[in-house]
């Protein structure tokens, strides 16, 4: 029994990694209806930043928030660059684009900082541990899954309470008719990716934080699978990718727990394909008619 | 000029066969011309990983490598020769192992030290094997290397200055079971990693015949990040210690999270765990009770030792790692050949290289086996607090 609780906690705090990820990558796709790729590279270089932070001796939060603020500006940037001239000829053009962009920032990163693994100097978290009748829990689960949390609410906030988010909503729904309406398309799709972006590197400096190892490929694995619990979740909803980034973790830990540590990947992709078929659309993805 | 007159024909058709010869000269002239044991010098070819993926470990057989030859030139050469040591980067890849291994017998060398990891040798082994060229790896501990077992053949051309990786299961399982007294072992390896599923291999059956069990067996594969579900499982099966035969990234990220789970059992593990970056990916203070297998350790008091890390530090202001060692045992363990052949001729120093039977280095005693297996001590380095401590040196039976 303890045991099992070890686990589903194991797989609560891997979920909530693969979470942090997901809520950027979902958002993004909602409105602009685009697959970006590159969404697990700017966590990478946000990584980065945050160490480059750390290095020259600043603290925890400041950090945080230099990366978050370069990542947002290399959003809009690679926005602008990579996808602007392609979104409105084909969606698989800018999906091209998305992974070329990918690959661009991996060995962009390498060939600066090289392939090799940095850590973060000592002391930039003091790390603790909680043992909770028999389940033990570090400060730095808690840490991200707080910070999951904490962003699913202040995206809701912003898509639904804010002009800025009604904007977001009526591009996402129709491009055409919002602009028509006086909406400035490609303003509110640079601040989507402003705000992924930013939400990207936030993840970046936890996950170096969590694994204490940053490099110039991390984001592609935990990248790929943020993308499986965005669309298990029901891709475009925010609380979806939270949903399905903790289902999916749960998953993987219970499955490589209990003796199959080899078909854990394969199990957790039969799961998505099995929920995929009951409902297409993901968990709370919510059915939405082709426009005519 | 008039190329289409009666003289014509001849003239172009002379300036094209020139032409042809010239290429033909230039592409294939450079081996046979420059016979190297000819010169005053003897050309020594060193193919490495300077950049890439594998980068420190070239780098660090270059340096031992290097400093290896400039004591034995100033020493007054090999035969009354100085040698002459030609470097190339093989970029850490298979196909540019290859390339220079060809460019290098263009150039005329006796011999090649290098590539570090075992895949880049077995690349460049066919070109060499082809020009009777003796090979020394410093650091490819695969047992194929040097030997095909599925043929029942040796590649007579491929010496090596360090260990077998069966050697390291067993000397570490010899170890647990004597010296330690435990038992009961759990077993984590990287099911992508040749590497990490031999040593478990092997790591399991020694341990098994000789009296130890084996409770539980998790795998990983190279991309993963996350190990607790793994370690919980295993914990669950109350184990004396875990055996984890892989590189340092992962080591690194089993043992932080295996001690954050409150996992404070031994972690055992083989020469892919010398690395610097260990201790800072797991943290020093996580790093207690942990053993591995290693070439050498600079602690060793030996004097020649001593005097090895004393020139190495004035040369490079840094602390020779275990590549490092080998680098500069591949480097005397050559010129002990070619002096045993009393000539340079490669053919000869590959003979000579096949009947070395003690020569003395950095990284220990060693002899060279019927199937090029080198014969040797290994040291068992402990971690206290992230420092390492040598506590030991044992020799595998064969």
């Amino acid at each position: 029994m303890e045991e099992l609780l070890q686990q589903l906690f194991n797989g609560l705090s891997l979920g909530s990694i693969y979470a942090l990820i997901a809520v950027g990558y979902t958002m993004i796709y909602g409105i602009v209806k685009l697959i970006n790729f590159a969404h697990g590279d700017v966590m990478m270089v946000g990584a980065y930043v945050a160490l480059a932070g750390t290095i020259m001796g600043l603290g925890f939060i400041p950090s945080l928030v230099i990366a978050m603020i370069a990542c947002a500006f290399l959003g809009v940037l690679i926005e602008l660059v990579a996808y602007r001239r392609v979104r409105p000829v084909s969606r698989l053009a800018a999906l091209t684009s998305a992974i070329g962009m990918s690959l661009f920032l991996e060995y962009t990163m390498m060939y600066f900082v090289g392939a090799e693994i940095r850590t973060f100097p000592p002391g930039v978290l003091t790390e603790r541990t909680y043992n909770w009748a028999g389940i033990i829990i570090t400060n730095k689960d808690l840490l991200v899954l707080g910070t999951t949390v904490v962003l699913v609410v202040f995206l809701q906030f912003i898509i639904y309470r804010t002009r800025t988010g009604k904007a977001m909503r009526a591009v996402s729904y129709d491009g055409q008719a919002a602009q028509l309406m006086g909406i400035n398309v490609n303003n509110t799709i640079s601040i989507t990716f402003f705000i992924g972006s930013a939400l990207a590197a936030a993840a970046g400096m936890l996950i170096g934080m969590y694994y204490n190892s940053i490099n110039p490929l991390m984001g592609m694995m935990p990248g790929l699978k943020a993308f499986i619990a965005a669309v298990l979740g029901g891709i475009g909803s925010v609380p979806g990718a939270m949903l399905g980034g903790i289902l999916l973790g749960m998953t993987e830990s219970l499955v490589a727990g209990f003796g199959g540590s080899m078909y854990r990947d394969a199990v957790a992709f039969i799961i998505l394909i099995l929920v995929l078929l009951v409902r297409p659309t993901g968990l709370l993805g919510k059915d939405t008619q082709e426009k005519v | 000029m008039n190329f289409r007159g009666k003289k014509g024909k001849p003239v172009a058709l002379l300036t094209v066969l020139v032409f042809v010869l010239g290429i033909f000269a230039a592409g294939c002239g450079g081996g046979t011309e420059e016979s190297s044991a000819d010169g005053d010098t003897i050309k020594v070819g060193v193919n490495l990983e300077l950049s890439g993926e594998v980068a420190t470990y070239g780098t660090g057989i270059k340096n031992g490598a290097e400093l290896a030859f400039e004591e034995i030139n100033a020493d007054g050469g090999v035969l009354g020769k100085e040698i002459e040591v030609l470097v190339q980067d093989n970029k850490s890849q298979n196909r540019e192992a290859r390339n220079i291994a060809e460019k290098l017998i263009g150039e005329g060398v006796v011999a090649v030290i290098g590539p570090a990891t075992s895949g880049n040798v077995q690349a460049e082994v066919p070109v060499l094997t082809d020009a009777k060229i003796p090979v020394i790896a410093p650091a490819a501990t695969a047992p194929e290397v040097t030997y095909d077992e599925k043929t029942d053949t040796v590649k007579e051309y491929v010496f090596r200055v360090c260990f077998i990786d069966p050697d390291q299961s067993q000397v570490m399982a010899q170890y647990i079971l004597d010296e330690l007294g435990l038992k009961k072992g759990a077993m984590m390896v990287n099911k992508e990693d040749e590497y990490s599923i031999g040593l478990g291999n092997a790591f399991k059956e020694f341990f098994t015949t000789n009296g130890g069990e084996i409770v539980a067996e998790e795998g990983f594969i190279t991309s993963d990040t996350a190990f607790k579900s793994q370690l919980t499982s295993i914990s669950s099966k109350n184990p004396e210690f875990i055996y984890v035969p892989t590189y340092y990234k992962q080591v690194g990220l089993i043992i932080k999270q295996a001690r954050e789970l409150g996992i404070e059992l031994p972690m055992m593990g083989a020469d892919g765990w010398d690395s610097p970056k260990l201790v800072s990916i797991a943290g020093a203070e996580s790093l207690q009770d942990c053993y591995f297998t290693n070439h050498y350790s600079i602690e060793d008091p030996a004097e020649h030792i001593q005097s090895f890390v004393k020139a190495y530090d004035e040369k490079y202001g840094a602390t020779p790692d275990s590549f490092a060692a080998l680098g500069y045992d591949a480097g005397y363990l050559l010129a002990e050949a070619i002096e045993q052949a009393g000539s340079a001729d490669p053919e000869k120093i590959q003979e000579a290289l096949a009947n070395i039977k003690d020569f003395e280095g950095i990284s220990g005693e060693m002899a060279i086996d019927e199937k090029h297996f080198t014969v040797k001590d290994l040291s068992i380095i402990k971690l206290v607090d992230g420092q390492q401590t040598l506590i030991n040196k044992l020799k595998p039976e064969r």
